[in-house]
């Protein structure tokens, strides 16, 4: 079966399990609305008004035509409805998670690429400890970290959130990525504000994403530098850092769209607990935040959004290696 | 007879198949024994071991013993590393802690070994509407983040250790299935598997005893990378509440109850943050250097 005719399957099993575990929770859904005290004849009817006494597959049924009418229930927390808070704060998410790749492959890529040219030099072990370093910091240390270090202690970086309070409503929201807007409204202040407070919550994440972006390059490369072509093109006497780059990059660099989607996928991950050290108004502070006061339709609208992303990323870096490689049928 | 016993590992015509399987494993261990960092991370986890297993003896005080009067310490001879929030030792929690991780790790690789392995073997072998159903199923847990499903399954259970096992173990073993599906396939037609059908052995046996043991190699390597994630993720359920619950001294928990402090007694969220460090980053050592000796491919 392809990888677009399984997207189907695969969403419906992502429904069917935020469902279920929408059901299984220890919270009765009634008593949460009504309250503990409310007579029975009023707990049976808000039961069977919210289609609670039916079976379970017609509950399913119904949770799903309400998810094709865009509706993912009402948040108790903000009391607005799920979709409505999510396309508030996804974009937020975006913004972080974009940036944070960026800076990952800006950094990791020639990392990766030179520690496999120098494979078993120094350099080559150096960059493997920085990489499984990043591998194993969990995110919220380096957070709490950096917030001290670079916040705190040396007082070069701007705290938590995604802006100073003073500028804080100044932007007309477009995208609801604040750095964007800014530089859409043609105000630099808030521009300049808004970056400052992206940049440490985009580097803690980057380093995160990082040590696997170098290791799987490293990994490709050293595959690549290993083929015959690399040899002849050694002995038609081109250069070093051509025969590095054109020849062993450009044929592996395909390989690597599909590391850094997933890459890119997991970085939502990684956002989730990033947004929680830095207050960044994202959906992985929202899920946090949803799940701390058992607000289980937010929490589950975030969790199926977060999966449906997810699942589209991977579709994707599955597309691009078919279009690009021509091996590949 | 040291030297004879290493003569007869390095045997370069074993006698027996016994005696080729040791050749085979001493090499191995050369081999992996020259990865100075890869040495490091085993040594650190062997030592992370001794320690958890030795905590109640080594642990200068009970970990959950409250000193109002001394909270927030400075570390010192009496408290190595300092008091937390409610004046208990520091280093005795982080000790203790050791056990709760390791704990957990050992009983989430408990359940999801098998799980993936099964379910991959099974679906390798049998093909077909089998291989598809079974492959489907682990494609929807693969399309979730990790630490997605978790929070939301711990949501719908209830916060704590239990659950976090749980949840951790039904987000993680679908890798596990995708890599012993992939050996299986490729042993799958071999001729070896076709003469042992010919001596009439059930699917079951086949699966149990020729196929799985083949995977078990990439399974190995693969938990032992897995565990650093599998630190990390159980520290993060911790430190967002949904993981251990207060006062149990899990290291993620730990960070979470004193984050506040981080400006004037930075040690006490830092010193938990170091011990998931240190063990996420032996593991990752530990796996990247088995790697290289147990999957030449990947090297």
């Amino acid at each position: 079966m392809s990888a677009i005719a399984s997207v189907p399957v695969t969403l419906f099993g992502l429904l069917l399990v935020t469902f279920l575990i929408g059901r299984v929770m220890p919270i009765d859904p009634v008593i949460a609305i009504v309250g503990d005290h409310a007579p029975p004849d009023v707990i049976a009817r808000v039961r069977t008004e919210l289609g609670l006494d039916r079976p379970l597959y017609v509950q399913f049924g119904i949770y799903l035509s309400n998810l094709a009418h865009g509706d993912l229930g009402t948040s108790v927390m903000t009391t607005r409805p799920v979709t409505a808070d999510i396309a508030r704060f996804f974009p937020a998410t975006l913004e972080l998670a974009t940036a944070a790749i960026i800076i990952a492959i800006l950094v990791g890529v020639p990392l990766g690429v030179f520690a496999a040219a120098r494979q078993g030099s120094r350099f080559d072990h150096v960059v493997r400890v920085i990489s499984l370093a990043g591998q194993s910091v969990p995110v919220f240390v380096l957070g709490l970290i950096c917030l001290l270090v670079f916040y705190v202690k040396l007082g070069i970086a701007p705290g938590t959130g995604q802006n100073d309070v003073g500028f804080e409503g100044m932007v007309p929201r477009v995208t609801g990525m604040l750095v964007i807007d800014a530089a859409l409204a043609n105000d630099w202040d808030s521009f300049w504000d808004a970056l400052a407070h992206l940049a440490q919550p985009a580097l803690v994440l980057a380093y995160f994403s990082m040590g696997y972006i170098t290791r799987m390059t490293r990994a490709f490369m050293i595959e690549a530098l290993s083929g015959e072509y690399i040899i002849t093109a050694r002995a038609k006497g081109l250069s070093p850092a051509r025969i590095l780059w054109k020849h062993a990059f450009g044929n592996m660099a395909v390989r690597l769209v599909t590391v850094l989607a997933l890459a890119y996928a997991s970085l939502l991950e990684g956002a989730v607990i990033t947004e929680t050290v830095f207050s960044w108004p994202g959906i992985g502070l929202y899920l946090t935040v949803s799940l701390l006061n058992a607000d289980m339709n937010a929490v589950l609208g975030a969790t199926l959004v977060i999966g449906m992303v997810y699942v589209v990323l991977n579709l994707l870096s599955d597309m691009a290696y078919r279009l690009l490689d021509p091996r590949v049928q | 007879m040291i030297a004879l016993s290493r003569d007869w590992l390095l045997s370069e015509a074993p006698a027996s198949r016994a005696h080729a399987a040791w050749v085979r494993r001493y090499r191995g261990w050369l081999q992996f024994r020259s990865n100075h960092l890869a040495m490091v991370g085993l040594v650190t986890i062997v030592l992370m071991i001794v320690v958890s297993l030795a905590a109640p003896l080594i642990a200068p005080q009970d970990p959950s013993a409250q000193d109002l009067a001394n909270r927030l310490a400075p570390p010192s001879w009496e408290h190595l590393l300092g008091t937390d929030e409610l004046g208990r030792d520091l280093f005795a929690r982080v000790i203790y802690g050791g056990r709760i991780t390791l704990g957990m790790v050992v009983a989430i690789v408990l359940l999801v070994a098998p799980i993936g392995l099964a379910v991959g073997s099974i679906a390798g072998y049998l093909g077909g509407l089998a291989d598809r159903a079974l492959m489907r199923v682990t494609d929807v847990f693969l399309a979730f983040p990790r630490l997605v499903l978790a929070l939301a399954f711990v949501a719908a259970l209830k916060p704590g250790i239990t659950s976090a096992i749980i949840a951790i173990a039904l987000t993680a073993w679908p890798p596990y299935a995708r890599l012993a599906r992939a050996d299986t396939l490729t042993v799958r037609h071999t001729d070896y598997i076709a003469a042992v059908r010919l001596t009439g052995a059930s699917p079951g046996r086949i699966i149990l005893r020729h196929i799985i043991p083949l995977c078990l190699t990439s399974v190995i390597v693969r938990v032992t990378l897995d565990m650093s994630g599998i630190i990390l993720t159980a520290a993060g359920l911790g430190f967002l509440g949904m993981g251990a619950q207060p006062p149990l001294p899990e290291w993620g928990t730990m960070i979470a109850a004193s984050r506040a402090f981080i400006l004037e007694q930075w040690w006490v969220p830092t010193i938990p943050g170091v011990a998931i460090f240190v063990a996420s980053l032996a593991f990752n050592l530990l796996g990247d250097g088995m790697r290289d000796v147990l999957d030449p491919r990947q090297r």
